[in-house]
């Protein structure tokens, strides 16, 4: 950084000084002085302090309890449970989208019986709270003690206990799925309505066959709106699941919870869970980043570089310059 | 003498209040060029896209080498064809508009060999090879991997003509094929089409290019307050047009 400034050589007329033109020849010649940012570096320091000040808590606090956190985070207890949540997470998804996706192609289809039944559903479910429809299924065998196959209003061939029809798991994932497929319907037909309508005009000119023309036309396209606001329910998910520790379902935060309800160590339990939650939705945020990607295929002219692309470029460059002292290519650069 | 490819009778189409077409009649040969000229707003458009069935008449009917468009007739009575009937028919429709819709998120070749593959179900590796042919025809052979938005806007329509000659229809529409251009690529659109004119396909072409009109009409059909004012040979037509509102309009264009 200069401190130092260079000027005009000595003997050199200053640019602006006295009547005469100033002899834009010499000015290529001249060291040009950067603009100090002032504020920006006290901002910066100001922040800089606050962190290491917070981060220093972290580290020298004893109530932190490191050692506690250690001991646990890779636990058997707590790495099962880890798996619990991710489980309850991909089938709510799942569920959750596939359901979602139906009731966005009905509320969308001409038949009014299936618009209002669509758009019934998504007011019903979105009014709900989720914790309260938990529970609501949990006790689903209060309302329903049996659960049966037959003609409608008519007899009944087959039934089963609801209880173990569906279970405490069973009663969890249908809550999350048919809370999720609710938000996932709204996001979808988003997605849908934001596709040109001359695309399902060029579609249907070509002969394309309706479900071809969804599957192919339509989705690929509508993708582009529909994955960020995906990304953010499915991560919202993911955290969601610990509302499901009512239910006495031994994922995450349940497991947290029996843990430290037993040994008293509140707060590095709770860190165990914060890491994972915190972990879990960084490997999600990445997965949802090149998923975005492959879906924006054919939307710019030049794709952007991956972030790894990136870095190996600047590697790239580093170790040609250290042979050389030139950068093979631009760090920033298209393809 | 040729038999009547596209047959147009009495078509009428309104959207709410405002009536569009007021009784069309309109016969293509087959193996002719037709162009339909007309101000903005005289229903050109709407009656290209009533022939393929994108818009549904209100009145009239119209049919493609013999075919009734949309329905069915059984007895006294039309009935109205199925999404999955009308969409078959489609395949014997080439259809080209205005702003291209070629699909964005398709390579140039992924676009021409959709509509074969899902629709005539042709196996891919032919509808392959014939997707190359077609995009050498219209002088896009390296463009095979590009994806639209890479391509100007003239090869972007020339692709969009390939796609719709993929299905080998039994007549091509053109809905204001340069409209969407800039002047400088208009030429290289016009030159293919002007191509495919020698390989006698039907075609209708709806189009303010009255010079290309001139050079590639058999049939120039003018076009105004939904209703057909005057047609025949463009020399007729466009040089000694018996009607005043075709000689104002050709006034203003020319």
């Amino acid at each position: 950084m200069g401190n130092t400034t260079k000027t005009a050589p000595p003997g050199a007329a200053p640019i602006d000084a006295g009547p005469h033109r100033p002899d834009h020849g010499d000015l290529a010649a001249l060291k040009v002085v950067p603009t100090r940012h002032y504020g920006r570096w006290a901002a910066a320091v100001a922040v800089l302090v606050l962190t290491a000040q917070l981060t220093h808590g972290l580290i020298t606090n004893p109530v932190w309890e490191w050692g506690v956190f250690r001991s646990y985070v890779l636990s058997e207890t707590i790495v099962q449970a880890v798996g619990l949540t991710l489980q309850l997470t991909a089938y709510a998804t799942a569920l959750g989208f596939t359901l979602g996706t139906v009731l966005a192609f009905m509320r969308l289809s001409r038949n009014p019986v299936l618009q209002t039944v669509a758009w019934a559903y998504i007011w019903i479910f979105r009014s709900i709270p989720m914790i309260v429809q938990l529970v609501f299924w949990f006790n689903l065998s209060a309302l329903y003690e049996r659960l049966g196959l037959g003609i409608p209003f008519g007899p009944v061939f087959w039934s089963i206990d609801s209880n173990s029809l569906i279970g405490t798991m069973g009663a969890a994932l249908i809550g999350l799925s048919l809370h999720q497929a609710a938000y996932a319907a709204e996001i979808v037909r988003g997605g849908v309505i934001s596709v040109d309508h001359g695309q399902l005009e060029a579609a249907a000119a070509l002969g394309i066959p309706k479900l071809r023309q969804i599957r192919r036309i339509v989705l690929p396209q509508a993708m582009r709106a529909i994955l960020p606001t995906a990304g953010n329910e499915i991560i919202g998910l993911l955290k969601g699941t610990s509302v499901v520790y009512v239910m006495a379902i031994g994922e995450l935060f349940y497991q947290v919870q029996v843990i430290y309800g037993r040994n008293g160590q509140v707060i590095p339990l709770l860190m165990v869970a914060t890491a994972w939650y915190v972990f879990l939705t960084s490997v999600l945020s990445v997965a949802q980043y090149y998923v975005e990607r492959r879906f924006a295929r054919g939307a710019n002219r030049n794709p952007p570089p991956t972030p790894l692309q990136r870095a190996r470029r600047f590697a790239a460059n580093l170790r040609s310059a250290a042979r050389h002292d030139a950068p093979v290519t631009p760090v920033g650069g298209g393809r | 003498m040729s038999g009547v490819m596209v047959d147009v009778r009495g078509v009428h189409k309104g959207f709410g209040p405002l009536k569009v077409l007021r009784g069309v009649d309109l016969q293509v040969r087959t193996g002719e060029v037709t162009v339909i000229l007309g101000p903005s707003g005289s229903g050109k458009s709407t009656l290209l896209r009533a022939i393929n069935h994108l818009e549904k008449v209100n009145r009239g009917w119209i049919s493609i080498d013999g075919e009734l468009i949309g329905y069915r007739r059984s007895g006294d009575k039309l009935y109205e064809l199925r999404e999955k009937d009308i969409l078959r028919q489609r395949t014997h429709i080439g259809f080209v508009f205005q702003n291209f819709n070629l699909f964005p998120h398709l390579t140039a070749l992924e676009n021409i060999v959709e509509a074969p593959i899902s629709a005539l179900r042709r196996p891919r590796k032919a509808a392959v090879v014939a997707a190359e042919r077609l995009l050498e025809r219209v002088g896009l052979a390296d463009k095979a991997g590009a994806y639209p938005r890479q391509l100007s806007g003239g090869q972007q329509q020339r692709v969009a003509i390939a796609r719709a000659l993929a299905l080998e229809p039994k007549v091509l529409l053109f809905d204001e094929p340069t409209s969407a251009l800039d002047p400088e690529l208009v030429g290289e659109v016009l030159d293919v089409i002007k191509d495919l004119t020698r390989t006698g396909t039907t075609m209708i072409i709806v189009t303010h290019e009255v010079s290309f009109a001139r050079e590639v009409a058999d049939t120039v059909v003018f076009l105004d307050g939904g209703v057909v004012v005057e047609q025949g040979p463009p020399a007729s037509v466009l040089d000694a047009p018996q009607h005043e509102r075709t000689r104002a309009f050709l006034s203003k264009v020319l």
